[in-house]
Order: C-alpha cells, then structure tokens, then sequence
C-alpha cells in the first residue's frame, strides 16, 4: 500500500510517500523558517498561507521522485491535529480533495502518534511496548506504548515544552531564531563546570516536566553577569546540560517504572547531541535499547505522517464521507488501535 | 489609578493570580506586558487554578491561544509573540472565542493592536532595583474598582 502523507501543523510543509512493502520511497520538506526568522519567529497565518502556496509544487515533487502518478496511490493521510486551526485546515482540504479526485481513501492523522511511530520508517524498528519521548517546541510527554493506538501519558510538562525553553533561553543570550541548534552549538564551546542550573522537578518522584523556570534563572544569570561571549557560551552550556539531565532522569525513571525494553525518542529536541549521547548511556545502565527517526525525520515531516497513516488505512479505517476536520486538541491518550472507532470531535 | 505590589517569588506571583480570580468581575480582559522570563504565565496559572482548574497550564507561545471553559467562567489566554500582523487574529478565529462573559489574558497585547478588545486592566511584571514588581493600572471603571479592590486586601 503507497501512502501519501501530508504534515501542516505549525511551520513545517511536509509531504512523503510511504509504501507499506518498500518503505519510504520519498519525502520533502519546505521549512518556513527562513521566513519567519525575519519576523523573529514562526508566524501562524503566514505559514498557513505558505502550506496553500507550497503543498501542491511539493507533492509533484514527491511523488515525481517516487516516480509515480497520483493513481498510483492507494491512500492519503493528513495530520489532523493537534496544531493550529489555520495550518491544519490547509492539509486537510488537500488531503481530502485529492482523496475525492482520486477515489482514495483517506485518514486524519495525529501528529504526536506520527512522531512517536516514526523510528519505524528506519531499519532498526522498536518493538512493542516501549516507552517514547516526544521532545519539541510545542510539546513534552513521556508515553508508554503497547502498541499503535495504545498509549498511556505517563508524564509531560506543566508549562513551557523544553524546545520552547531552548528557543527562548538563546533569545536571551542573543542568539538568532531558531534558537535550539543555535544554543547547542554556543554550548558546545562552554565550560561545564562554571554555572549550574536547578533539574526542575527531579528531586520529587512522578514524570511531569516543567521548564519554565530555568528561563527566569538565565534571565537573572544574564543580568547578574558580565555578557562577553566566554560567559555567554558557559551559561548556554549550564542550560542545555540541566535540561538535558532533566530528561534524562525522567526516562531512567520510565524504564524503570515500565520495566520495558527500548526507549524511542522524537521530535526536533530529539536532533539534539547532548541529549542523544545521554540517553543512550541511561539506555544502556537500563539494558534497553534507543530508537531515533534519522534527524531530518525527528523535526515535524510528512513521512511519519504518512507511516501512522498507513498503518491505520491498512486496518481498514478511513475518514467517512468527503467533509475533514482540523483538532487543535487532541489527547494522545484517547486514540484506540486501528480500525477501532475513536470518539470523533467536529471541530470546524 | 496605579497599584505596586512586591513580588519575592514565583509563588507570589501565582499568589497575585489568585488573587486577581478572587476580586475579578465576571466580564475582564487583562494586558499583561513583562519581559521574557517575567511570570506572565505563572500569574494566569495562578488565576486559572484559583477558578478550579487542575490541568497543566502550557505557556501559549506555540499554540497563540489557549481557552479554558471552567464550569461558569471562560478564561482566554493569548501569547501573541508570534504575531506577525494583528490582522492574524481574524484567521486564528479570535472573535469566535470572544463569548461573554469571558477573563481574557493577554501576553504581548501590542502585537494584536486594534484587533483586540479594550483592556480594563493593564499589568506590568518588571524588575526595579533588583526587586521584582507588579504594578497595575485600572484602565475602565471595572479596572479601577478591580485595582481599588486588590489595593484594599
């Protein structure tokens, strides 16, 4: 089964062809963040309009690089939440106007199940259960997964999501939008030893998170010190380190708590070295393994998109009648295994 | 009418949310204005747990714009940051989520100008030698008697 998969939910325009025998056979992204860096962040309506004007250029794209024709599909999914409104709307009207044009089934996905499935489009494939991290600007949660479509949330965070603490701590440190990769390379040349930031939540037991406070401890660091580059790139160094201790104690936690064997980690935090080379030393004193999407597939893409969405599609679930929806919310915890009916919310 | 108050730390900034849910009249809609860092969010989560609310209390900077529907109350909190263009508003779907009566929130407000309803109440976090202040301006006759209100207690 060849599966069109389309991802609209916030900056990223993205589009993939995955083929449940052969893989991935194809996948593109238009980033927006090139534009948005003038505007000094992402900009929802802009880059909703920007899905309208690259959605369609970008799957003649794919499926020209998958050598395909459009009749060539059997299916076509889309993210169908959680996200902004206006982004989701774009892909969904694509999706689905294609599906009627076509006579294709197909499926709104959600993004989150998207990203956690999504070490399943490379070779070394988790098996159920395992626990996965999902890590990105939008969204922190540690869930357990017994399968596709069974997940329990075993933590997330209470405030900012740790990619939103990454891009708002290298604000402060002046550094240029997007501020996640920017910060990680100033640390790579700071000195370890010089500040120490506060592990928010470690020193009770549960899996929440909450990162908003080591955004007011730079602040107040900034402020306190003297701001030449030496001390700048040691402050992003002490940030990125506590972070990166914070989620790594809570996944020791998770396996512990979970007994279960891999530990699959996603979303654009999840690019970030400092984290990679941790996890795997928790990973390994826990005897179980780490599974990540190659990195250009840990940031939002259509190709996990299209993975979650065949899966389903598969099982023989679809979206009923011609008429989509957009779910700005979307608990992770309500879906049900494929081909079992999931509580519908209408949203628009 | 302006109101300074000391805030030590981050709990008493949620402590000031609090408080702001105990004396708010039904109908408020609040600017909030603070660097990055400030406590803008802190304060709603103290706001939205004194209305009962339990759930985590995610900063809106990715999503722009978070609703809570709390039995009686409805609590709108904007982070508009990311906003371009106050024209956005209207594609995000704003005056749709504009029931009444609401406690509206906003972070960032000028970058909503002229699309945003009046405020009544505008509410500075800031730092004055080495202290970290609230200061509150009532900006209608509910703002002032809300101001007068938190003044008093």
């Amino acid at each position: 089964m060849r599966v069109l998969g389309i991802e609209t939910s916030c900056d990223e325009t993205g589009v993939a062809v995955y083929c449940t025998k052969r893989g991935l056979l194809a996948h593109a992204l238009f980033s927006q963040v090139a534009m948005h860096a003038a505007y000094g962040g992402v900009v929802p309506e802009l880059a909703s309009r920007d899905h309208v004007r690259k959605l369609l250029p970008l799957i003649r794209q794919v499926l020209d690089e998958a050598g395909m024709r459009p009749a060539d599909l059997d299916g076509i999914a889309y993210t169908r939440g959680p996200g902004l409104v206006g982004a989701l709307l774009v892909g969904g009207s694509v999706a689905s106007g294609l599906g009627y044009a076509l006579g294709l089934p197909v499926i709104g996905v959600h993004h989150m199940e998207a990203h956690l499935l999504a070490p399943m489009l490379e070779e070394a494939q988790p098996e159920f259960p395992f626990v996965a991290l999902l890590v990105s600007g939008g969204h922190t949660m540690l869930v357990q997964v017994a399968g596709i479509g069974r997940y329990r949330l075993l933590g997330q965070s209470l405030d900012d999501a740790a990619g939103e603490a990454f891009d708002k701590t290298a604000k402060l440190l002046q550094l240029p939008y997007p501020g996640g990769p920017a910060l990680e390379k100033l640390a790579a040349e700071g000195n370890p030893g010089r500040y120490r930031f506060p592990r928010p939540m470690t020193d009770r037991p549960g899996l929440d998170f909450s990162f908003s406070g080591l955004k007011t401890f730079t602040r107040n660091m900034v402020q306190a010190e003297r701001g030449d580059s030496r001390t700048r790139a040691d402050i992003a160094r002490a940030f990125q380190d506590a972070v990166v201790d914070t989620l790594a104690i809570k996944c020791r936690r998770a396996l512990e708590q979970t007994g279960v064997g891999g530990l699959v980690v996603s979303g654009g935090v999840g690019a970030n070295r400092a984290l990679r080379a941790r996890l795997q030393e928790v990973a390994a004193e826990q005897g179980a393994r780490v599974y990540y999407p190659r990195l250009e597939l840990c940031t939002d893409n259509g190709a996990m998109v299209a993975l979650a969405g065949a899966l389903r599609l598969q099982a023989g679930e679809r979206q009923e009648g011609n008429g989509f929806d957009a779910v700005a919310r979307w608990p992770l915890d309500s879906l049900r295994p494929p081909g079992e009916p999931t509580p519908s919310r209408r949203v628009s | 009418m302006c109101l300074q108050l000391s805030l030590p730390d981050a709990a008493a900034t949620e402590g000031l949310g609090a408080r702001l849910a105990r004396c708010a009249p039904a109908q408020l809609v609040v600017f909030l204005y603070g660097d990055l860092g400030a406590g803008k969010t802190t304060l709603v989560r103290g706001l939205l747990r004194q209305l009962g609310h339990r759930a985590p209390v995610p900063s809106p900077t990715y999503t722009l714009l978070e609703p809570y529907d709390l039995g009686d109350r409805t609590v709108l909190h904007l982070d508009l940051y990311r906003l371009a263009d106050p024209e956005e508003l209207d594609y995000l779907g704003l005056r749709d989520y504009l029931v009444r009566p609401l406690i509206m929130l906003v972070e960032w407000p000028e970058r909503g100008a002229g699309m945003l309803p009046a405020s009544d109440l505008e509410l500075w976090l800031e730092y004055a030698n080495g202290q970290r202040l609230a200061r509150l301006v009532g900006r209608s006759e509910a703002g002032e008697r809300l101001v007068q209100r938190l003044g008093n207690r």
